[in-house]
């Protein structure tokens, strides 16, 4: 989940062809699920393997979804990591800003910057808890630290990495610095900053599930937590399912915010 | 008639590990109002470092470029430039590129609107007003860069190889183009070029520069008459100067003892 390519994307000829192109991806997606769940079948089928069977994860799934748990906890994960991502991104983005448009933001902010991204979010989490309590305000913020670790660098990365070239095209039609910030500079480090912030959204995924085992009362962590301690394998296998898809689908829709955001780009 | 740029003994040094670099040793030179002068010379000679200059990109270390008598001491949109990678905005259409300086100097929509279009008709960008950059190839995307440059309505338009990245037909049908919008729009142009067909059949005045230091070599009168035509480009009399300005390019002398 965390896996965002930062490369351009590779775009296809025309649009039939990218049509075409893409039925033929999504049959062989399918197919690649299918045999992974036949092979799933097969091997903890003989009971080889001592993992739940299919149909024992679906009939939990049905049963979790019927009492209204799996809602609940989705829901106060998704709460976590989104009040988290949203508050780490909001904050990363003009930091990242200033850093690389003022050479005295960066130096005074750089040393931190490097720090902290050398520590795990996850190690700040006894840290977190010991001065924040076991409520939500120590799992936000490790979210909300992770998110902006990751988005905070791909910003400044953008911002000094917009053409020096446009820069002063805009200069010599008379531009001065905050027109330059605004109509430059901000719209030309767009497809770096939407990196980021999937980048973000990826660790903060990560992040809420290991602060979920370690202090909470709800969410799909805190679920799998007290599923291993009775030795429920399917409701494990349904948490895992429910923070793979919902972080799978949350990644899709900001890849389509920035396929929109970023439609000018030229791209190989 | 007093002059409309002057150089006047335009240095430029750059700061180095171990020392510093000349890369432009008193440059001198007056280019007239409406002149379109041409500069060639060896890479690295201080072309694009003395039209920087005059930008406002780039300070002088000693001397000083002046316009209509006012020492330059920062970029204006009196001044336009065009760049050899063209530098379009590639989020904004031909149309809101073109726009970009009108809507910095803060004209109305109305009037920005009816002014883009006058330039990008002016350089037959028309059918593509509500493209994207991208869409367009480099020919089209350089013909917008001029539109943009023009649409501010400088007093100077200052040229970095232009036409460089362009294949050797655009490049001729650019040329034309330019001095047909050139004669319609009277502007002072400088414009660098490695192309010594290009500078010879663009100027009124070639100026060779010469490397290690960058400095002005020579200045060579183009006596043919405008409009430049086809006729005029196989004509011996383009031929000798095309010749003159190539030995004066290609045979320099090296320069003399210099740090
Ligand atoms: N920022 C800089 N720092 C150090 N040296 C520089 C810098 N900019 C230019 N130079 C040097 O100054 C000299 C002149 O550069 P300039 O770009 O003006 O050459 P040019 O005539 O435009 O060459 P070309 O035809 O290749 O574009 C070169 O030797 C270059 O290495
Ligand atoms: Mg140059």
């Amino acid at each position: 989940m965390s896996a965002v390519s930062v490369k351009p994307r590779t775009a296809s000829s025309g649009k039939a062809d990218r049509r075409t192109m893409d039925f033929a991806s999504l049959g062989l997606n399918v197919a690649g699920v299918v045999a992974g769940v036949a092979i799933w079948w097969s091997l903890t089928g003989s009971g080889v393997v001592g993992l739940p069977r299919p149909p024992e994860v679906l009939s939990r799934f049905i049963e979790l979804l019927g009492n209204g748990q799996l809602l609940r906890d989705t829901a106060a994960s998704l709460a976590r990591v989104l009040t988290g991502f949203l508050l780490g991104v909001l904050l990363a983005i003009p930091v990242g800003f200033a850093m690389g448009w003022y050479k005295v933001a960066r130096a005074l902010v750089e040393p931190y910057l490097q720090f902290f991204r050398m520590i795990p979010p996850l190690a700040i989490i006894p840290l977190a808890i010991v001065t924040m309590g076991i409520e939500e305000t120590p799992k936000i913020f490790v979210i909300f630290l992770a998110s902006f670790l990751a988005s905070v660098v791909a910003t400044y990365q953008g911002v000094i990495s917009v053409d020096r070239t446009m820069i002063n095209a805009a200069r010599v039609l008379g531009a001065k610095d905050f027109t330059i910030f605004r109509r430059v500079v901000v719209p030309a480090s767009t497809p770096f900053i939407l990196v980021g912030v999937r980048i973000g959204l990826g660790s903060a995924w990560a992040t809420v599930v290991a602060a979920e085992l370690i202090a909470a009362q709800s969410g799909l962590g805190y679920r799998m937590q007290q599923a291993q301690l009775y030795y429920d394998l399917p409701t494990i296998f349904v948490s895992l399912f429910a923070i793979g898809i919902l972080g799978l689908t949350m990644d899709r829709m900001l890849q389509a915010v920035e396929r929109r955001l970023t439609i000018w780009q030229e791209r190989i | 008639m007093t002059p409309k740029i002057v150089f006047d003994n335009v240095t430029r040094r750059f700061d180095l590990k171990d020392g510093s670099f000349l890369a432009l040793d008193r440059f001198s030179l007056d280019v007239a109002d409406g002149e379109f002068v041409t500069v060639v010379g060896p890479s690295g000679c201080g072309k694009s470092t003395a039209l920087n200059i005059a930008a406002g990109l780039l300070k002088a270390s000693g001397g000083e470029v002046t316009v209509d008598g006012k020492p330059v001491e920062g970029p204006g949109p009196e001044r336009g430039m065009i760049f050899q990678q063209y530098a379009l905005f590639p989020w904004l259409s031909v149309r809101d590129n073109v726009e970009f300086g009108l809507r910095v100097k803060g004209e109305p929509p109305a009037r920005r609107r009816e002014i883009a279009e006058r330039f990008i008709d002016l350089v037959g960008l028309g059918q593509f007003a509500d493209a994207l950059p991208k869409t367009l190839s480099g020919g089209m995307k350089q013909r917008c860069a001029i539109a943009r440059a023009y649409a501010v309505d400088p007093v100077i338009l200052l040229m970095d190889e232009p036409f460089g990245a362009l294949d050797a037909l655009t490049r001729v049908q650019l040329q034309d183009q330019l001095l047909e919008t050139w004669s319609r729009e009277r502007r002072t142009v400088m414009f660098i070029t490695h192309d010594v067909d290009e500078a010879v059949y663009l100027a009124n005045r070639v100026v060779v520069m010469a490397a290690g230091p960058g400095r002005l070599q020579e200045i060579i009168e183009v006596d043919l008459p405008y409009p430049r035509t086809e006729e005029i480009r196989l004509s011996p009399e383009f031929t000798a100067i095309r010749n003159r300005v190539w030995h004066a390019v290609y045979h320099q002398q090296p320069a003399q003892s210099h740090g």
